[in-house]
């Protein structure tokens, strides 16, 4: 077990070596492919007023003119012994771990990622328990009444739910029941839950909701298959056979199957969404990792972008791994192949 | 929720959010505000909070809430380049001489802040003096001199640190060439340039003559900052107030509060009311959101002032209770078709006339969003709302005049007209439609032309905006639009009709006027101390451009704005041709 451990911890490692080169590249090597100069990459940080000379200076001083594998080097170091930044009139320290400097805000990236998480932790995680309970015992009691008008009514409230887009939904939930009815809290609502739990999950609710609406059809229909599936195998006629309790059956020994393959989506996705729920954080207007990584790219600021992917990063590779281990626990062909 | 239940709820919501709108509007206060020149509004009309003061009321107290969907430049007086900001950091900060808070043209007169009056001239124009007004403090309590403001100036100039303002002294004052910024050599004596004999006076020295330097007294980088709490590119993150306002909370992307500022007298600022207890303005809201809010009174402005959007626009035009809450300014912004006169056939005037004359000046229009949200089609380069504006009619405003145009490209040796390529900003959907309009109609007239567009970022400084780029590539047109720094002539006309401006290493915003008597007029202008001949002499380039068809004007820019529900003194600032943010008041 240990050995597996410690190979997956490597491999999660290595995996976001290559995450951070694969994203250096796209936003720092294949523009200067496809001819973007240093001086076009420091005009971004630069006032409309700023002319050619000036923008040459800041691009020498961004150190812009160095070969790749340089700055590479660079960002790579900042992250273990943090950087410094001559801003001109003082000189900004960026203090380990320096996931980027934004000259465009003029401040580190990592403390307003660490700013943020709270607020993506507590939309993804709320999220993710109404979409996980909802989701499988929706899909659940489908698979049982298979097609009844529960069932059908069920599955295409489901469909509708992964097909439509969360700022469609966000936007007309809010209308209605926000400025409408008056019964949730407005857009851009959020309160630390350690200042009022309370207030938190009220601020929250219709984000939640709305959220969870997206996922809990895939985990419905997801279950669904998978207990219908279960329900027919040879096992479960033989527990009803010895004269188990439906309920027990039902859960047991169908559910307990069909849930294996759920828990494993439901690791990766969280992990995605702790990353940042983008499209939500962005309709509900909360400060969150998504939010940060929208308004990084609009305003193309670049060593934001690394930022925020690297930590998106971090938390599908974390994710994975713990999904791994769970898999070596719950089975163990896994740890010893 | 099924299908059913939720059109319940939409339609509730929806009969909830015109009754919420039904509600609110007119207010029962009916003090006049300062500076207003027509009689107060306080019933709902369309344009209502255009030429006169809506709801006006002294009350104070309250909480103003303001959100925008990005995010600014900056706080930094020294440091920021919006429109939006420069209106809003009044409430902070005072410069020497602002723009009268009024509504409609009123708004564009400027009055005495931190200065006495404004400035006293000597010199020809080149030497400019104002005395600071008695009594003015920082929020720390500490005395505002001049020093303060001449050092705030100074530090503006470093483009290095501060990037985003505009470069205005820079370019104006006499420094002496010894002076690299006050961060590298902060004791060059820079009197040259800005002398402050004493802690009340305060004189400019320019390089050379300005009659209209008030308007550079007017930006945000004569608000005071005391040298000792300057933390350069950090100064944003706590500002010294020298307003009614102070940052309280300052959260960058995020959110910002302020609150009062006791130290702020207001005997010594005749034109400040400063109604709310505290302003909250919100970052990165969602634009839709944002309209939402608005509408249903759960916010109160849109700090953008650049009006709703197109998910809302549709209810709020065709909604007639909403369409009494809406404003709709034109901008000081024209967007228009720079027509390149050193590339051929275009060097030729009558082949420049045939495009304008060819153009559909209607389907431009919708180009550009329609006569609501796009604009009023343009006669001229210069838009309304500038002095010396006047109303043009040497070309056909319809959609096109094939006759003419036939005539004009006659006249110029191609009668089966040309081909030329035409430039436009690719990730510019409106710019785009732009192009293709002028494609479609340039087509029943022979001009062919084949649309290329370029990256919005590098759009002036390596592609169209670079002389030799356009020449290489025979771009005969070129999309283009411009805004005021500040309305008038200078503030909207100088970068873009000035051929002294045109630099070959790119990035000019001048594409096409290169015309020797426009230069030598502006010249003139420069000179002139005379307000009134100053916009008459603008009024006169506007018309040589036009006569030789230098540009293909699209539209004067308009808004929808929204008038927000329990808000008091509202009214659209000439200024800025938004909601003016320094009286507004909670009902």
């Amino acid at each position: 077990m240990v050995t597996y451990i410690i190979r997956r911890l490597i491999g999660a490692v290595l995996m976001l070596v290559i995450v951070s080169m694969v994203t250096f590249s796209i936003f720092f090597v294949v523009p200067r492919i496809a001819g973007a100069t240093a001086e076009g990459f420091a005009s971004r940080y630069m006032g409309r007023s700023a002319n050619a000379e000036m923008i040459a200076v800041t691009a020498e001083k961004l150190g812009f003119n160095d070969p790749l594998p340089v700055q590479y080097g660079r960002w790579i170091s900042g992250v273990f012994v943090g950087s410094e930044y001559d801003t001109g009139a003082t000189i900004e320290e960026c203090p380990a771990p320096c996931f980027g400097y934004s000259f465009i805000r003029r401040q580190p990236v990592w403390p307003d990622l660490v700013d943020r998480i709270p607020v993506t932790l507590s939309l993804a995680s709320g999220a993710a328990v109404i979409w996980l309970l909802c989701g499988v015992a929706t899909g659940v009691l489908s698979a049982l009444r298979k097609g009844t008008v529960f069932d059908r009514a069920a599955m295409s409230i489901a469909l509708a739910g992964v097909s439509l887009p969360v700022f469609f939904t966000g936007i007309v939930s809010l209308v209605i029941f926000s400025y409408g009815l008056g019964i949730t809290a407005p857009g851009g609502s959020f309160t630390p839950f350690l200042e009022n739990p309370v207030e938190w999950a009220y601020s929250l609710l219709l984000p939640w909701i709305t959220l969870a609406f997206l996922y809990a059809a895939s985990y419905a229909r997801l279950t669904r298959a998978g207990m219908l599936e279960t329900m027919s195998e040879d096992y479960i006629r033989t527990a009803r056979a010895k004269g188990m309790k439906e309920s027990r059956v039902v859960v047991r020994h169908g559910l307990r199957a069909a849930l294996t393959p759920i828990l494993t989506i439901f690791g990766l996705d969280l992990g995605l969404l702790l990353g940042g729920a983008v499209l939500t954080e962005s309709t509900f207007s909360l400060k969150g990792i998504g939010d940060y990584a929208v308004q990084a790219i609009v305003t193309n600021d670049l060593p934001k972008i690394m930022g925020v992917t690297m930590v998106a990063a971090l938390f599908v590779v974390l994710a994975s791994l713990i999904v791994d281990l769970l898999y070596a626990v719950v089975d163990p062909r896994v740890r010893l192949g | 929720m099924n299908k059913r239940s939720a059109l319940a709820f939409a339609a509730a919501g929806a009969a909830l959010s015109l009754g919420l709108s039904a509600c609110g509007g007119g207010g029962s206060e009916t003090k006049s505000a300062d500076g207003s020149s027509a009689a107060p509004a306080t019933a709902d009309a369309f344009n209502a909070g255009l030429e006169a003061v809506f709801n006006p009321s002294d009350k104070k107290g309250g909480v103003l809430k303001m959100a925008i969907s990005e995010d600014w430049d900056s706080v930094d007086p020294g440091d920021t380049y919006y429109a939006l900001s420069w209106n809003f950091v009044r409430i902070y900060g005072r410069s020497l001489v602002t723009y009268t808070p009024a509504p409609g043209a009123e708004g564009r007169k400027l009055s005495p802040d931190l200065a006495e009056k404004l400035g006293e001239s000597s010199d020809g124009g080149k030497t400019w003096t104002y005395k600071l007004r008695a009594g003015l403090k920082f929020e720390d309590g500490t005395p505002i001199t001049s020093k303060d403001v001449k050092y705030a100036v100074l530090r503006s100039m470093d483009k290095e640190t501060l990037v985003n303002g505009p470069t205005y002294f820079n370019d104006w004052l006499d420094l002496p060439k010894d002076f690299k910024s006050v961060y590298k050599t902060p004791d060059v004596n820079t009197d040259s340039a800005i002398e402050t004999p004493d802690d009340q006076t305060i004189i400019f020295h320019l390089k050379k003559a300005y009659g209209g330097f008030d308007n550079f007294a007017a930006l945000p980088g004569t608000i005071p900052v005391p040298k000792d709490k300057d933390t350069g590119v950090k100064y944003r993150e706590h500002v010294m107030a020298s307003g009614p306002y102070k940052f309280d909370k300052v959260e960058a992307g995020k959110q910002y509060t302020l609150v009062r500022n006791e130290h702020w007298d207001p005997a010594t600022d005749p034109i400040r009311k400063a109604l709310p207890d505290s302003y909250e303005i919100s970052l990165g809201v969602n634009a839709d959101d944002l309209d939402n809010r608005i509408l249903s009174g759960d916010l109160h402005i849109d700090l953008a002032g650049s009006g709703v959007q197109p998910a809302a626009l549709g209810r709020v035009l065709g909604d007639p209770t909403l369409k009494a809450r809406a404003d709709n300014p034109t901008g000081a912004r024209t967007w228009y078709t720079s027509i390149v006169s050193d590339v051929p056939p275009l060097d030729n005037l009558e082949c420049r006339k045939a495009v304008i004359y060819g153009a559909d000046r209607v389907g431009l229009q919708n180009a550009y969003g329609g006569e609501f949200a796009g604009g009023e089609i343009a006669t001229g380069l210069l838009p309304p709302s500038i002095g010396g504006w006047k109303k043009l009619d040497l070309y056909p405003s319809g959609t096109g005049d094939v006759e003419k145009a036939k005539a004009a490209l006659a006249a110029c040796g191609k009668p089966d007209g040309f081909e030329t390529i035409m430039s436009y900003r690719a990730d510019r959907p409106k710019e785009k439609a732009t192009a293709e309009s002028l494609q479609q109609a340039l087509a029943k007239v022979g001009i062919k032309l084949e649309l290329k567009g370029y990256p919005t970022g590098d759009y002036f400084a390596l592609y169209a905006g670079k002389p030799d780029f356009v020449k290489k590539n025979g771009i005969g047109l070129a999309v283009n639009g411009w805004g005021a720094d500040w309305n008038d002539g200078f503030g909207f006309m100088s970068q873009i009709v000035d051929s002294r401006t045109i630099r070959e290493s790119g990035g000019n915003y001048n594409i096409s006027i290169k015309d020797k008597e426009i230069d030598a007029k502006i010249d003139q202008i420069f000179a002139e101390t005379d307000v009134a001949k100053r916009d008459a002499l603008w009024g006169e380039i506007d018309q040589r451009v036009m006569e030789q068809a230098y540009v293909l004007p699209g539209v004067w820019s308009k808004s929808v704005l929204v008038r927000p529900l329990g808000v008091t003194n509202v009214f659209v600032t000439g200024a800025f041709d938004m909601y003016d943010y320094l009286n507004l008041g909670v009902q």
